[in-house]
């Protein structure tokens, strides 16, 4: 596997949901140790790209690429094994409710079986020090946690297996401006530190620019705009433009769909 | 011809969801069977459907054994045929109302609990999140239920089985004045072990079914909390339904020509 192959690669990738085509031919190189972000109004389909290359929905046509290897036509035991190298922070955090903060943490490594509980409780402490967390928090439940406290918990988690990807979904949505751009850092900081590759998906503009190197507009199920982050500002696409300046008038009709 | 239409488009449902409802159970019952196996998990459902569920199937079987003795009390002095009580109870308890009554019960307290445990883990999205952290959700949610539910039913049905005899001879003995050592002989002299094998062979089917219910219609809930709500409802009233229905093909099998 040489370097210059995309971590990532999309290609042709169609969804529809009965009669509702949801992506339409997206198309997506993510170079390895780069951040790309997908930009996207509500219903572009940003959620559906992310869980097709995860393989929580199928593709009903095109290629998806992680490594090289297809995800489509992997195995249950190919995809187990691909899914050990992506970690994935989601828009709501998903923690399990049903165990402490430290075993979310760990689950990946538990899973894996590769460490003992000893150490993984170890390791999901240090994974939480990373975010910021002190150890107190290890042995608290989910559920007594703040929303900014439970988004840091699941970013421990996504990188707590030392992932070579990580997926973002909406990383500040449902924060106070101070907490998402604290969160923002966090991102910044940890894909560097464990070398990660990263794929956000958001329609957070503040967010997108700060973590980008690259930034993708995904509009009606295409990806119309794919750029490093300083020259969004001059794309010259008035879709891009309406977005990231969060006009209501433009080419972009919301609510106005068939 | 339009009168067609609805009766076409619930045959159709119908069909479909036979079909996922038969998917659903291959695929839970292979990963029964293949490692990794979660045990601590098994244990800890094996507690919450044997263990706590005994208070309130004790309560029913000790009712039901007494309202049982009195029954057949009041009818069958009508014949002056009241030394066959001991034997109609026993053989009530063992066959039929042991099982089933636990059987209900247990698809109220567990089925319910399950798919709004499953449902709300579903609509979280931390199902998802099972699956990008490595760990196949049939085997860590479905499996560890289902075999728990196969392996605890028949212990809590014999348990049942003894208060509901108790029960009986309780109202018996004291109220309608039998001889206690000729009430426990007439129950020991006619009961043979196929009468209580087969309400323990019932009794793992309805465990089979009440946590297979529990997980489909958890599994397979969305739309948030009304979805959640919806689900748990189909889980009682879709085990309660199969476990009468099974119950007399098992009767039918077991008893049938004899």
């Amino acid at each position: 596997m040489n370097n210059s192959e995309p971590k990532i690669r999309l290609r042709g990738v169609h969804k529809a949901f009965g009669a509702k085509t949801v992506l339409d031919g997206v198309e997506l190189d993510v170079n390895k140790g780069e951040s790309v972000v997908i930009i996207g109004g509500s219903g572009s389909g940003k959620s559906v790209t992310l869980k097709c290359i995860l393989g929580l929905l199928e593709a009903d046509s095109g290629s998806i690429e992680v490594d090289g290897e297809d995800m489509a036509r992997a195995s249950d035991k190919d995809r187990e094994r691909i899914n050990t190298k992506i970690g994935m922070l989601f828009q709501s955090a998903a923690l399990f409710d049903s165990l402490p903060v430290w075993e979310n943490v760990a689950f990946g490594l538990l899973a894996q079986k590769k460490v003992s509980r000893k150490e993984a409780r170890d390791i999901a402490v240090a994974k939480l020090a990373q975010v910021g967390l002190s150890s107190g928090v290890a042995g608290l439940s989910p559920a007594e946690l703040s929303g900014g406290m439970q988004k840091r918990v699941g970013l421990a988690r996504a990188i707590a297996i030392n992932p070579e990807i990580i997926f973002f979904d909406e990383p500040t949505t449902g924060l106070d401006p101070i907490m998402a751009d604290v969160i923002n850092n966090l991102i910044v900081k940890t894909t560097q530190d464990v070398g990660a590759t990263a794929l956000t998906i958001t329609h957070d503009m503040v967010s997108a620019r700060k973590i980008a190197n690259r930034i993708a507009m995904l509009y009606k199920g295409k990806i119309i705009w794919f750029g490093p982050t300083d020259e969004i500002e001059q794309s010259n696409n008035p879709y891009v433009d309406q977005f990231i300046h969060g006009r209501a008038e433009g080419p972009i009709k919301m609510g106005l769909r068939a | 011809m339009n009168f067609l239409q609805p009766i076409g488009r619930v045959f159709l449902n119908f069909l479909a969801s036979t079909g996922r409802l038969g998917l659903f159970t291959g695929s839970a019952i292979s990963h029964c069977f293949r490692p990794p196996f979660y045990f601590r998990i098994i244990v800890n459902q094996m507690i919450e459907i044997g263990y706590y569920s005994l208070p309130v199937v004790g309560l029913t079987a000790i009712f039901t054994g007494m309202i049982l003795a009195l029954q057949s009390y009041t009818g069958f002095a009508r014949f002056s045929a009241e030394g066959a009580i001991a034997n109609v109870v026993v053989l009530s308890i063992t066959r039929e109302l042991g099982p089933v009554l636990a059987g209900l019960m247990i698809a109220g307290r567990i089925g319910a609990a399950m798919s709004a445990e499953i449902g709300t883990m579903r609509v979280t999205e931390q199902i998802d999140a099972l699956t990008t952290l490595s760990t196949h959700p049939m085997k860590y949610l479905v499996a560890p239920r289902i075999l728990a539910g196969i392996l605890m039913l028949p212990l809590v049905v014999l348990i049942a089985d003894i208060i509901g005899v108790f029960g009986g001879y309780l109202i018996a003995v004291y109220k309608l004045g039998f001889n206690p050592a000729n009430y426990l002989k007439n129950t020991w002299d006619f009961l043979q072990p196929i009468d209580v094998i087969s309400g323990l062979v019932k009794a793992s089917f309805f465990g089979f079914i009440v946590t297979l219910m529990g997980c489909y219609h958890g599994y397979n809930s969305k739309g948030g909390a009304q979805g959640v709500g919806t689900a748990t409802t189909n889980a009682v009233v879709s085990a309660s339904i199969l476990i009468l229905s099974m119950d007399y093909v098992l009767t039918e099998l077991f008893f049938a020509g004899k």
